[in-house]
């Protein structure tokens, strides 16, 4: 019954959806304003509804319903409650409905705000993610529908996918969503922006708030990944250039070059094309990478269980949200996109050089991941395109980036010489090239170019980000007094840009230092690896709530000194007969120790493997950071005390 | 003009990931088409003592089946070796993978057993050899010992009307060695 | 014919239970690194995605062997990657050998990199400044406040 009911709400979402598109539309043509009032109430009884469609989908789901074809194959009695509640959006149908509602949020709350655009374009925005919303729910409900019946009705379900039994999945699919569909707003902002003719400057001010919010969800959402794969997976890798992972990794550089740009549409009233068009390509992005996961048209451990029809759907929603808006930007942005005076040395040419990077970065890994798709589609033969590919060619790019943000943090507005730039920088080139060269000599091995490079390039953005802060510092009489005075922007500016060499330094020092062995052991053996010493202590067998493990104690000594205690498992899901390895972590800022279960072999005795993963924590935190500068920024007083698009027009004239 | 350039490589994505949707990116040709099968010796099922080597299987176009007792689509593709075998006269020879002696004679005994030879390869090196990378797989070579096809998974009627039977015509009216 | 691929792959994950995950021995620290290396740059055919060194099916701990019994006989690595090539196509390598096939896989950053710098430079050059604007003027001025002050 509440699953008829789930479906309802579905289907009523559907038509207040279609409500949400069309009668805007009409009102646009007709020049009726009335017409236009409807998307604000539509769309926030969208949201009512799709919020309760999906709560009805988590109650089959803790009421263990097996009648729903989808509950019973992705849950089971055994499972305990919190893994239930995340089996709603542990396969392709109720991931889907997630993303619906939230984009159904994302909606909500513009329609909150919406009061303070022009009527034409306030509507524009909510008609435009409504017509997402129709496609989206079009596709669940003909394609994909969660509160399908599957008849006769198993006494017990298929159990969740042991990988995905973790807290992980309880929150890295909502954060990533929040993400990719948050920037919905930004691009319904520049459709509508096309669609009623016009762009003014308080345009960007109003879309900044929600674009930082969504690439801060991304963040998350992709560093929340990494973890969770770096603890689950058994051997300590956290990024593996798979598709799926790409697929997450594209919006969310552009993302970053979006909020960029928009900052320099904001400030200067320029680089309104190249925003316009970050804004529909970071969207796009997103729904390139719903019909990559979906479609089985790349082989990736994260692939929905695939099917070409579905595959089909996706892409005709994505030719006419991508395709529709690239012919507005097309038709509509020579005239309403231009202007904007800077010269040749100044912040803004180092921002459109972010901007040109990052696009650049992002069509590098689009054109890898693609590539054996295209090979084959040419019927050329078959070929992989994997982390060695991806780990070189982006590396190489991030090098000029990080260049670029270095300068552009001292450039000023508009206007700037090299010569005072280079007066501003040049302690912090020299002291990062000298940070190089130690690291250089410190690190032995066949990486030992790639962490001199890195640290490099960290240590002059940490550099140069302190420079910047010690710069507006000058001439104040207080420190505290002038600390205070930064608005809060610069502070997420430094923040993040932190995080970012924090995140550099993290990847190259653990693939430059981390050290592995892979050893037979039996209880009572042990092995070195480097100062450290791995003892097998004991092995037990364990029973859990759905699964039996077997569970080892493993010491780890370090210059005769017990450092940690660890225990890694083995286990067998009952359900499904499938195996699954917890590692044991000792974690710290220098450097994890791993260990993680193998295969039983002869005897007591396993397949081990021992660890010591140098940094890698640098490369989460980094990404934290980043995160931290984005809600930083977006707690700034210019947001907070938020006038109407027409007021900051007149206070950015007023100067 | 440069407004006009996204949309331009947006239109060539969707073409690409549109003939992606009928592609399978699971599916991996074989290297060795018309390439000499690789050299081997090994014992037969049967027999531990007999044993084969390429030079027995040349002469004449064969198949050689990789199949396994515990391959469950070998046993959907079981009753149309079995057909090919009486019907249309084709020589199969079967290549037992990392199987156990007892568990391959016993399903040959109790299923039929459409092979002319069967090679008995524990280890699977002449599966390595092969480019063997699931089960069951289907290679046809020519006199000459000549790769000419792979079947990658069971053969299906379709595949055997369409593509095994009309290259055999093919094979068989081309010279011996 | 997907379903059949299904099927075939249900063979080689199920077949003969869970695959060893034999720990090897190298005489030399170099071998082991070659090993590493190989393992980590050869792809698992019948795997979602993975590759030599992480995966668990059984015929990727047949080829860990190969790898092995290959660097311990004292063959090169170009000896190892032809070997597996050869047997199953340029598929297996995760690095794409570069080949008029892939030369814009490979060099295509590297000239969207030069395009794009095209691009700086013809649109950061065609920007002069304009002649002094008391709006710009002040714009830039306030900016500059701004940064320094709280707005």
């Amino acid at each position: 019954m509440i699953a008829e009911i789930g479906l309802f709400l579905m289907s009523l979402a559907l038509a207040l959806a279609l409500v949400q598109v069309v009668f805007p539309a009409v009102g646009l043509v007709t020049q009726q304003g009335l017409w236009l009032g409807y998307a604000r109430p539509a769309a926030q009884a969208q949201f009512a509804c799709l919020l309760g469609a999906f709560l009805a989908l988590v109650y089959a789901f803790l009421s263990n319903d097996f009648s729903l074809a989808y509950v019973a194959q992705n849950s089971n009695s055994a499972l305990p409650w919190m893994y239930r509640m995340s089996a709603v959006w542990g396969a392709h149908e109720g991931s889907i409905l997630l993303w619906s509602a939230i984009l159904a949020g994302w909606t909500f709350a513009v329609s909150l705000r919406v009061h303070r655009l022009p009527a034409d374009v306030g509507a524009v925005v909510l008609a435009v993610m409504g017509a997402v919303s129709v496609a989206f729910l079009l596709f669940v409900l003909f394609t994909s529908n969660p509160f399908a019946r599957g008849l006769p009705s198993p006494s017990d379900g298929a159990d969740l996918n042991p990988l995905l039994q973790d807290p992980g999945l309880i929150i890295h699919p909502p954060m990533l969503y929040m993400g990719y569909v948050g920037f919905s707003v930004p691009f319904a902002f520049a459709v509508a922006a096309l669609v009623c003719g016009r762009l003014t400057p308080g345009w960007a001010r109003w879309a900044r708030p929600w674009t930082l919010t969504a690439w801060t969800f991304l963040t998350l959402g992709i560093a929340l990944g990494s973890w969770w794969a770096y603890y689950e997976l058994g051997w300590g890798g956290w990024w593996f250039w798979d598709p799926v992972e790409n697929a997450s990794f594209m919006p969310w550089l552009l993302g970053t070059a979006l909020i960029h740009s928009l900052s320099v549409t904001d400030k200067r009233g320029t680089f309104k094309s190249w925003t316009v068009l970050l804004a529909i390509g970071a969207f796009s992005l997103s729904l390139l990478g719903t019909f990559l996961v979906r479609s089985g048209v790349l082989t990736s451990v994260h692939a929905f269980a695939t099917d070409p029809a579905r595959g089909v759907f996706v892409l005709s929603i994505l030719g006419v949200a991508v395709g529709g808006s690239l012919l507005l930007y097309a038709w509509r942005g020579p005239k309403v996109l231009s202007g904007g005076t800077y010269s040749t040395v100044s912040r803004e040419t180092f921002l459109l050089a972010n901007s040109l990077l990052l696009t650049v970065s992002t069509a590098t890994i689009l054109l890898g991941t693609l590539y054996p798709l295209l090979v084959d589609a040419l019927g050329l033969g078959k070929i992989s395109v994997g982390p060695p590919y991806f780990n070189l060619v982006f590396g190489l790019l991030m090098a000029p980036l990080a260049i670029a943000l270095g300068l552009g943090q001292f450039a000023r507005w508009r206007e700037d010489q090299l010569p005072r730039l280079w007066r501003g920088a040049r302690y912090s080139a020299g002291a990062a090239l000298v940070v190089g060269l130690v690291i250089g000599i410190l690190v032995d091995g066949p990486q030992r170019l790639t962490a001199a490079a890195g640290l490099t390039l960290a240590a002059w953005i940490l550099f140069t980000t302190a420079m910047g802060v010690r710069e507006r510092l000058v001439g104040r009489a207080s420190l505290s007094a002038a600390l205070g005075a930064l608005p809060r922007a610069f502070y997420g500016q430094c923040l993040a840009h932190t995080g970012f060499a924090l995140a550099i330094i993290g990847v190259c020092l653990t693939t430059a230092l981390s050290t592995e062995q892979h050893a037979r052991m039996a209880p009572g053996d042990a092995v070195s690896l480097g100062a450290y010493e791995f003892r097998f202590e004991a092995l037990k067998q364990v029973q859990g709530p759905n699964f039996q493990a077997s569970e080892a104690r493993f010491t780890v000594w370090h210059d005769g000194q017990q450092v940690d205690e660890l225990h890694p498992q083995k286990r067998i899901y009952t359900v499904r007969n499938q195996p699954m390895t917890e590692a044991g972590i000792s974690p710290g800022l220098s450097g994890d120790l791993y260990v993680s279960l193998g295969e039983p072999l002869d005897g007591q005795a396993w397949s081990v493997r021992v660890s010591f993963k140098a940094w890698v924590r640098f490369v989460w935190l980094g990404a934290l950071l980043m995160a931290g500068g984005g809600l930083l920024a977006l707690r700034d007083r210019r947001y907070q005390n938020a006038t109407s698009p027409a007021a900051s027009d007149a206070a950015l004239a007023q100067g | 003009m440069r407004f006009l350039v996204p949309m331009a490589i947006f239109v060539v994505l969707v073409v690409v990931l549109a003939v992606g949707l009928k592609l399978d990116p699971r599916y991996v040709p074989s290297p060795l088409i018309n390439k000499d099968a690789p050299a081997f010796t090994l014992e037969t099922l049967a027999d531990p003592k007999t044993t084969l080597s390429k030079q027995d299987l040349l002469g004449r176009p064969v198949l050689v089946n990789v199949w396994a007792s515990w391959c469950s689509a070998c046993r959907v593709e079981h009753p149309v070796l079995l057909s090919m075998a009486q019907n249309d006269k084709v020589e199969i020879i079967g290549l037992n993978y990392k199987d156990t002696r007892e568990a391959g004679s016993e399903l040959l005994q109790a299923h039929g057993n459409p092979y002319r030879q069967v090679l008995f390869d524990p280890q699977g090196k002449l599966g390595l050899d092969l480019g063997v990378y699931g089960v069951p797989e289907t290679f046809v070579l020519d006199a000459k010992g000549v790769i000419r096809f792979k079947q990658v998974g069971p053969i299906t009627p379709e595949a055997w009307r369409d593509q095994i039977k009309p290259l055999l015509a093919k094979l068989a009216t081309s010279p011996a060695p | 014919m997907k379903r059949l691929r299904t099927a075939l792959l249900l063979c080689a994950l199920v077949g003969g239970a869970q695959a060893a995950d034999t720990p090897f021995r190298f005489d030399q620290p170099e071998q082991a690194a070659r090993y590493q290396r190989l393992t980590e740059e050869l792809r698992c055919l019948v795997c979602q995605n993975q590759n030599l060194a992480d995966s668990h099916a059984d015929l990727a701990q047949d080829l860990r062997n190969e790898v092995y019994r290959m660097i311990t006989s004292g063959q090169t690595d170009r000896q190892i990657v032809d070997f597996m090539v050869a047997r199953y196509g340029e598929f297996v390598l995760y690095r794409p050998p570069v080949s008029p096939l892939t030369w814009l896989l490979w060099f295509g950053p590297f000239l969207l990199l030069v395009g794009a710098g095209g691009v700086w430079w013809a649109v950061a050059r065609d920007r002069g400044v304009s002649a002094p604007d008391a709006t710009e003027d002040a714009a830039v001025a306030a900016l500059t406040r701004q940064d320094k002050a709280p707005s």
